[in-house]
């Protein structure tokens, strides 16, 4: 249990997206969180990356409680994520793109900058050997001086993933990561995400695909209209009664 | 290799020209013309560090500008202090406003920032012209002294206020340059990209866009200084809103977010306008439909457009390098 959260809940106003949810990823694993369009999954790591403050509730990693930090304080303590869909800089190189994602571990300031200091000079090495070894980690050595705006969907997926392995996480949050894109090439993005895990790093990914998380996730969380239904191994998912009625029947039939 | 040998030489000639053109050029006004236009310039560069490379679009600029000219104006006309230590202060003080007002101004984004800035600008130019204790109002100040000898070298000279003003920008072009290619520019164009993205990365935007505010202020208000000192005497339509979108016209026409455009927009521009100062202002019938044209066909100005052509250009050598090499082996 790398990250915990206790009865999260956010409202937007009236809209409650997610509702008492009580979740732990296991330290890793592979977690996945399932769950219809609208169920609350991007608000869930909204919340636990620090870009929306829950309304109640609190999440601790490692024992910390990690509640009311900021996005870029918990991207410094080791969680980093994709969002669902990709915001790079379509007008700059691949690598450009990468080697910012580094700069959270680097403390050269204005004054660096104008005098080129020796400080400087060395964490933009550093950042640069990071975002290398992150380009061949997911098999973009061959584009990193493409423009993001000529490489493929699947190739911009694959630069979120760089990007956030550059800021040396310990969690990484996948918000989606084979949206538009082919079976072919999700199959190629869940083998990266499997060596992103045999790799030490734990991962939780929000996925649609439902064959792909079945072969992938050691832990799948379901879900629905902001409320956990279910929790459990694949193969209990598979069979869980509520989850196939969410599924299938929609809210009408669990209501 | 080629690529940074060549644009190195093109800096090093046009560095060389603008040396020797008080040698080449008798014209007196020709030279006064081009002193501005390096001071609009480090006002731009100014604008385009917030606008261009953070994403910031403050409409407040000229405000800052005419904050750095009536600081100096007013420390060594009032105050009484020299003019290189009021020099000192001007752009300081403006810095020192404009973290303030960033302070506030940074809680909103894009129009409402644009709108918010455009007030603070409005405000400034409200309190220069009715705070006439102080400022003097409409008659404006005059009697701004030249900068003081800095031992053998005087500045009262047309051709000395010329170096100059061409060292302190060429400084600045440096300076810029250096934050533009170093990690902390990296960040502003991190920030402009994707406010989220960077925060997720660890990037704290808050104190990242208060810097390149403050900064971009620095330049506005150093450049406002370097124009009280050269004209040396100011009224409050320098703090017109019409030079704020002067300054954006210029950093448009020659490509925001870019590092050459600042020079290329402003000096274009002006040369332009000087040119065409027969037609009066009918000249903005033709400035108008050739800025909305550009804006349409080019949104990163005419520097923009010499780096896409450049760059396609260079993909397709390096496409067809493969075959030759084919046709070779
Ligand atoms: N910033 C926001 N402001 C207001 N409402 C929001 C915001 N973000 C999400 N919501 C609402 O919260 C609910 C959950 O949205 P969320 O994006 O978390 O769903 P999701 O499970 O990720 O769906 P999808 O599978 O379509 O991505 C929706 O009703 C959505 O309209
Ligand atoms: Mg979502």
């Amino acid at each position: 249990m790398i990250l915990q959260t206790s009865q999260l809940t956010k409202k937007f106003g009236g809209n409650v997206a997610v509702k008492d949810v009580s979740f732990s990823i296991q330290q890793g694993k592979v977690n996945a969180i399932i769950g219809p369009n609208g169920a609350g999954k991007s608000t869930f790591f909204n919340l636990i990356t620090g870009i929306h403050p829950p309304t109640e509730g609190q999440i601790f990693y490692k024992g910390e409680e990690i509640t009311k930090y900021p996005a870029n304080k918990i991207a410094e303590l080791g969680l980093a994520r994709t969002f669902q869909t990709t915001n790079l800089f379509e007008r700059a190189t691949v690598f450009d793109n990468v080697v910012v994602g580094h700069r959270l571990r680097t403390k050269s300031n204005l004054f660096d900058a104008i005098f080129r200091t020796k400080r400087l000079k060395r964490e933009e090495e550093t950042c640069k050997e990071k975002a290398l070894e992150v380009l061949d980690f997911t098999g973009l050595s061959n584009v990193s001086d493409q423009l993001v705006a000529n490489i493929s969907q699947e190739e911009k997926k694959r630069v979120a993933f760089a990007l956030a392995l550059a800021t040396e996480p310990e969690i990484v949050f996948l918000d989606e990561p084979t949206a538009g894109v082919n079976p072919d090439e999700t199959e190629e993005l869940a083998l990266l995400i499997k060596k992103m895990a045999e790799k030490g790093l734990t991962v939780c990914l929000i996925e649609h695909k439902m064959q792909m998380i079945m072969s992938l996730a050691d832990q799948i969380m379901v879900l629905n209209y902001g409320e956990k239904i279910a929790e459990g191994t694949p193969e209990e998912i598979k069979n869980n009664e509520e989850v196939i009625k969410a599924y299938l029947g929609g809210g009408s039939a669990s209501a | 290799m080629m690529k940074l040998l060549n644009k190195r030489n093109i800096i090093l000639i046009l560095i060389l020209l603008a040396v020797v053109f008080p040698f080449i050029n008798q014209n007196q006004y020709y030279l006064h013309i081009l002193t501005l236009a390096f001071i609009w310039t480090i006002a731009v560069y100014g604008l385009n560090l917030l606008a261009g490379f953070t994403g910031y679009l403050s409409l407040a600029h000229g405000g800052f500008f005419a904050i750095g000219a009536y600081g100096l104006g007013l420390l060594t006309v009032k105050g009484g202090l020299g003019f290189w230590l009021s020099f000192l202060l001007a752009p300081l003080i403006t810095m020192a406003i404009g973290l303030v007002i960033g302070l506030f101004a940074l809680r909103t984004k894009e129009h409402f920032f644009a709108i918010y800035t455009l007030c603070v600008g409005y405000i400034i130019y409200l309190v220069i012209d009715k705070w006439e204790s102080l400022t003097e109002g409409v008659r404006g100040l005059i009697g701004i002294p030249a900068p003081e000898p800095i031992g053998p070298i005087t500045f009262t000279t047309p051709i000395a206020q010329y170096y100059l003003t061409l060292v302190i920008f060429l400084l600045v072009v440096l300076i810029i340059y250096r934050i533009v290619h170093s990690l902390t520019g990296r960040t502003f164009i991190a920030i402009r990209n994707s406010e989220e993205l960077a925060l997720s990365l660890g990037i704290s935007t808050k104190k990242n866009k208060l810097l390149s505010f403050v900064l971009s202020t620095f330049f506005a208000g150093l450049a406002g200084a370097m124009y009280a000192g050269f004209i040396r005497f100011i009224g409050p339509e320098i703090a017109y809103t019409t030079i704020t979108f002067d300054l954006l016209t210029y950093m448009i026409v020659g490509g925001i977010g870019t590092l050459a455009g600042p020079i290329v927009g402003t000096f274009l521009i002006l040369i332009l306008s000087q040119n065409l100062q027969f037609l009066q202002d009918y000249r903005m019938l033709i400035f108008g439909p050739l800025l909305t044209l550009l804006i349409i066909f080019s949104p990163r100005g005419i520097v923009g457009f010499i780096l896409l052509h450049y760059s396609n250009w260079k993909t397709k050598k390096r496409m067809t390098i493969p075959k030759d090499q084919v046709k070779e082996g």
